[in-house]
């Protein structure tokens, strides 16, 4: 199966789609550096370069991709989840 | 070795380009030198909206910048057009430094219609010249070239941005002298640039410089949410500021950083440099042109279609959205990346490739479509 998600770091909450993914679909995920793989089901649907949730985040819990802090979650988000502007804000100015 | 071929000027600077150049030192002066490149193929001017009743440091990087576009390697030859004789020369006289023919004219006492045809003959005359001047094969240790991302999105990060990367690590351990600034869109990636820098004093003087944006923008406004990321930004799937500078720090690659330099400063050093630039992409890009750079490579997910009037700007994106929507814009498509098609070193040895072609004389797609955006910087207002 193709897979539509590539991931930049491992311990990453969030990958990022390389296609529009529908809701419900099964998405194989990429990770960048070794290319092993990880599966997930979407929630939502997910339009290119959009992130998805790949495991449980909770609420105020800080977000990492690139292995690093990009934010917190503003609300719980389930494996599976777009992760966007609606749940995921800034810890800077 | 690779080798390209460019125009060497007298101060042994080497361009890809060789304009002459009609550089209006105030917006007064922008109808008599539209006149001119209108009147004289193969002349280029630079109208903008600035050089009256500015002062201090605000003057001073408004007369670098438009000596620094006269001073560019790309430029054959210059002539200076101002309302009034003595800011005119100045600037005349900065470029004259490099050893290039550049005349100065003053409108007040000529008139609009005058001021033309003197420059228009003496352009005339120029433009033989420059047409005389051979291109001749030089290694990449001559070559300055700037980077800066823009309308960036998720696939920036994930490929066209770490595709520079490449590219610079490459160029730097060949000699090439390379830039890149974006002051305020490391905001989250900082503490990764300032672990680059090759001395501790370096890495103090970027970090003051940056911490100096950031209150400034604090002094003004409580937050620069809103206007970063930007609504192009978001809609390609970034969310914040800190995942943003993560895609755009891929860029400058893995080598340390040799110099910190102010807007639109000359790099000394062979190497990686950052300069203290605004995040807009025509201020950017204008600062990278003053500073001397020769070829600049731009890279973009939702299709920011930014050129420059002196420097070749190659467009690279990896969004296939933006490849396939906005083709007559992208220089390089690298969407391939995220389809596992080639790895980021061969997306690297393709840029690596076009960069070379493109600095001896393949145009690049802004210079095809005319965009030829220049935008000075403007510290505070005039008095």
């Amino acid at each position: 199966m193709r897979s539509k998600v590539l991931i930049h770091n491992h311990g990453d909450h969030v990958g990022v789609a390389t296609d529009d993914i529908s809701k419900d679909e099964e998405v194989v995920c990429v990770f960048m550096d070794k290319k092993d793989e990880t599966r997930v089901k979407s929630k939502n649907g997910i339009p290119l370069g959009h992130k998805i949730s790949l495991k449980p985040i909770a609420a105020k819990d800080k977000i990492l991709e690139y292995g690093e802090v990009i934010g917190i979650a503003t609300s719980n988000i389930a494996a599976g989840e777009h992760v966007h502007i609606h749940n995921l804000k800034s810890l800077r100015l | 070795m690779t080798t390209f071929w460019g125009y060497e000027r007298e101060n042994g600077k080497v361009g890809a380009r060789n304009h002459v150049l009609v550089i209006p030192l105030d917006d007064l002066s922008n109808t008599a030198a539209v006149g001119v490149e209108r009147l004289i193929q193969g002349t280029r001017a630079i109208p903008h909206p600035y050089g009256r009743l500015q002062f201090g440091p605000d003057l001073e990087l408004l007369f670098k910048t438009l000596a620094g576009f006269g001073r560019n390697p790309n430029i054959a030859s210059a002539i200076v057009i101002g309302i009034e004789p003595n800011w005119t020369q100045k600037v005349a006289d900065a470029i004259a430094q490099t050893g290039k023919h550049v005349e100065a004219l003053s409108i007040e006492g000529y008139g609009d219609l005058k001021t033309i045809e003197r420059a228009s003959r003496i352009a005339r005359q120029m433009v033989q010249d420059a047409s005389e001047v051979p291109r001749k094969e030089f290694d990449v240790s001559n070559l300055l070239v700037s980077t800066k991302c823009g309308e960036s999105d998720t696939t920036s990060g994930l490929a066209s941005n770490p595709t520079i990367g490449v590219l610079y690590d490459r160029l730097v351990d060949e000699g090439a002298t390379l830039l890149f600034g974006e002051t305020s869109e490391l905001t989250g990636g900082e503490k990764h640039i300032a672990q680059k820098m090759a001395t501790e004093e370096l890495k103090m003087k970027f970090m003051k410089i940056f911490n100096d944006y950031q209150n400034e923008i604090l002094s003004r406004v409580p937050t620069v949410l809103g206007s970063q990321p930007t609504e192009g930004n978001i809609k390609g799937g970034l969310t914040t500021i800190e995942e943003k500078a993560m895609g755009n720090i891929q860029k400058a690659g893995h080598r340390k950083i040799v110099d910190v330099l102010d807007y639109a400063e000359e790099p000394k050093k062979k190497g990686l440099n950052w300069m203290n630039t605004s995040s807009a992409a025509a201020e950017c890009l204008t600062l990278f042109a003053a500073a001397g750079a020769a070829v600049h490579i731009f890279t973009t997910g939702q299709g920011n279609i930014i050129g420059n009037p002196i420097i070749p700007v190659i467009k690279v994106s990896a969004n296939p959205k933006t490849v396939r929507t906005m083709p007559e814009h992208i220089d390089l498509d690298v969407s391939g990346l995220l389809r596992f098609e080639y790895d980021l070193q061969e997306a690297g040895k393709r840029l690596y490739d076009l960069l070379f072609r493109t600095a001896s004389g393949r145009l690049a797609a802004n210079e095809i479509l005319g965009h030829f955006e220049f935008s000075p910087t403007k510290l505070y207002i005039s008095a």
